[in-house]
């Protein structure tokens, strides 16, 4: 069991060693928690991949696909295939029964001692047909009671289901909510099925919206925690989602995320095939920023998958893929799970340590402009990744006032393919406009003078340090980044 | 009468079995198919037929 831990830090390449004298549950209590969070929440959200921004660089999540049927239409889903912007693989990947899924569930638990939360979101409404979703948490949670349970839904099923959502202590849901005002709503539903008809027009918004602010009520008084999802679609929703954030952060949600509508005629949805436009980065940024006073935003969402397995911007479901598990029984012990949480716990007093002491260095320095900074991290809050193998970089944000996450952007991971490396690199530097400093746990001679040419240096001076101690170095040093890359 | 459903068209989605009042809805082999001694077209108990309420597919569930 130690050894399973020991070698899951090596994965991690964290650098934590592992302490004696700590009992795998004695240690992190609430008191590991952010000064401003109260306890009873931070004990929810901290080992929760999505719901806490620290929580994603150590713990995964796998959600499960079994449930393809939903009850209104989007103009950005089709169903069929693959869907960006729900977590929603198609219909026509792998779809479970919940016997399947629960042993799915198992073996990944076996394997992964980082797994902490179990999710159904799709590939339909996970509420449609409620009975699949609830026979799998109820199979899991008999099997495995210390995983956390979430779900994803339209919220137009959510009002009838809150008795039993509360009663299987799934303590975190999802609702996508794209629009407060039905009349923007008509741009987005074409239809929803409604005790028994289908519903068009204006009424049929009117009727998904009410119920889904039914459903967040209803939830936020009963103690669950609530993130709101939204798909930002330019000229549709952009400047209402300020309207949104004000309302769902009246009504207590705890989280608000704004995904950018992905869009392409490929996909054959409506907005795909209309020409609908998807936002840029920069305007995603933009209406972020001008919400940072909203309920909390969510920067690190990584769009993923119904059917994905591993931690954020990771997914290792092809390698549980039902036809490979072995009809074995699993062992369902909780123990390697328990020890690493116990460890991250550790690790995480740890990084808090660090970003205080780095918070120490930069008070006294000069006010000047925040310096825009790019890492290359595996998890554990460290640079501990090889540029070659980043698929995304995080970028934070640095001046006196502190080290700040705003964002991650995607790029392939150009040491894969083996062909069209160029064009990747290419697409790499596209994905770090903005920014001229990229700090990496090590890059190969090559692609770092390719990107010095673009004007970005990269720095390996860094390497398996914490995030907060190199870029409060970095700022502190006050130096160009093209010197600092020498 | 009954309804059915075009295999050509349907994603498998599973939405109208759940909803179909007299589990007329079936699976097989990945397939799904309406049992037409099953099917009422749902009179006497709504008044659309609620496979076609449904389906997200223009067209895959027609009367037979
Ligand atoms: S709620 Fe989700 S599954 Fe249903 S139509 Fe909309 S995007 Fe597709
Ligand atoms: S018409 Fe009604 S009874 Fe017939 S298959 Fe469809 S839902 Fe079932
Ligand atoms: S609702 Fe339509 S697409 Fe879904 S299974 Fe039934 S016929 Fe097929």
């Amino acid at each position: 069991m130690n050894q399973r831990v020991i070698a899951l830090d090596s994965l991690l390449n964290t650098g934590v060693t592992k302490r004696k004298g700590c009992a795998a549950s004695g240690c992190g209590g609430a008191a590991d928690g952010p000064d401003d969070m109260a306890p009873e929440v931070w004990a929810k959200v901290r080992d929760h991949p999505c719901y806490s921004e620290g929580a994603h660089h150590y713990f995964a999540r796998m959600h499960v696909a079994v449930a393809p049927a939903c009850n209104i239409q989007c103009h950005y889903c089709n169903r069929k295939y693959d869907c960006a912007n729900e977590s929603r693989p198609g219909v026509v990947s792998e779809r479970l029964t919940p016997e399947q899924a629960a042993r799915k569930v198992l073996a990944v638990a076996a394997a992964v001692p980082q797994l902490s939360v179990l999710g159904v979101a799709g590939p339909g409404d996970a509420l449609h047909d409620f009975t699949r979703t609830f026979e799998t948490f109820t199979l899991v949670a008999r099997t495995l009671p210390d995983l956390k349970l979430c779900l994803s839904t339209n919220g137009l099923a959510l009002p009838d289901h809150v008795a039993a959502i509360t009663a299987l202590n799934i303590d975190h849901v999802t609702i996508t909510i794209n629009v407060v005002d039905p009349e923007v709503g008509t741009r987005i539903y074409p239809w929803i099925f409604f005790r028994n008809r289908r519903w068009t027009g204006l009424e049929a918004s009117r009727i998904l919206l009410e119920r889904q602010m039914e459903g967040l009520e209803r939830l936020v008084a009963a103690g669950v925690l609530v993130k709101v999802n939204s798909v930002m679609i330019p000229g549709v929703n952009d400047e209402h989602l300020k309207a949104v954030n004000a309302a769902v952060k009246q009504r207590g949600a705890f989280l608000h995320n704004i995904m950018p509508l992905i869009s392409d005629p490929a996909h054959g949805t409506h907005f795909g095939l209309s020409g609908q436009r998807g936002p840029t980065p920069a305007e995603l940024k933009e209406l972020q920023d001008a919400l940072a006073g909203g309920a909390s935003l969510m920067r690190h969402c990584r769009q993923c998958r119904a059917d994905a397995v591993g931690l954020l911007g990771e997914d290792r479901g092809q390698e549980f893929r039902l036809d490979q598990l072995s009809a074995t029984t699993q062992t369902a012990d909780p123990a390697p799970r328990l020890e690493y949480r116990a460890m991250v716990a550790e690790a995480r007093a740890d990084r808090r340590r660090a970003a205080k002491a780095a918070a120490v260095r930069l008070a006294p320095l000069a006010d000047v402009l925040p310096r825009r900074v790019a890492v290359c991290t595996k998890g554990g809050g460290r640079i501990n990744q090889h540029f070659g193998h980043a698929r995304e970089f995080q970028v934070y944000e640095v001046d006196r006032t502190g080290v700040r996450f705003i964002g991650h952007r995607r790029a392939d991971n150009y040491c894969g393919g083996g062909f069209g490396q160029d064009e990747n690199l290419e697409a790499i530097i596209a994905a770090l406009a903005g920014i001229d400093t990229v700090l990496a746990a090590k890059i190969g001679a090559c692609p770092r003078s390719r990107l010095a040419e673009a004007g970005i240096a990269v720095i390996q001076t860094y390497a398996h340090e914490y995030i907060e101690t190199s870029l409060s170095a970095l700022f502190a040093s006050g130096l160009a980044p093209q010197a600092l890359a020498s | 009468m009954a309804y059915q459903i075009l295999a050509s068209l349907c994603t498998a989605c599973g939405a109208c079995e759940f909803e179909c009042p007299n589990k007329a809805i079936r699976i097989k082999n990945d397939i799904y198919f309406v049992k037409p001694e099953k099917c009422t077209e749902c009179v006497g108990h709504f008044d659309t037929p609620q496979c076609v309420a449904i389906c997200p597919i223009e067209g895959a569930c027609i009367q037979a």
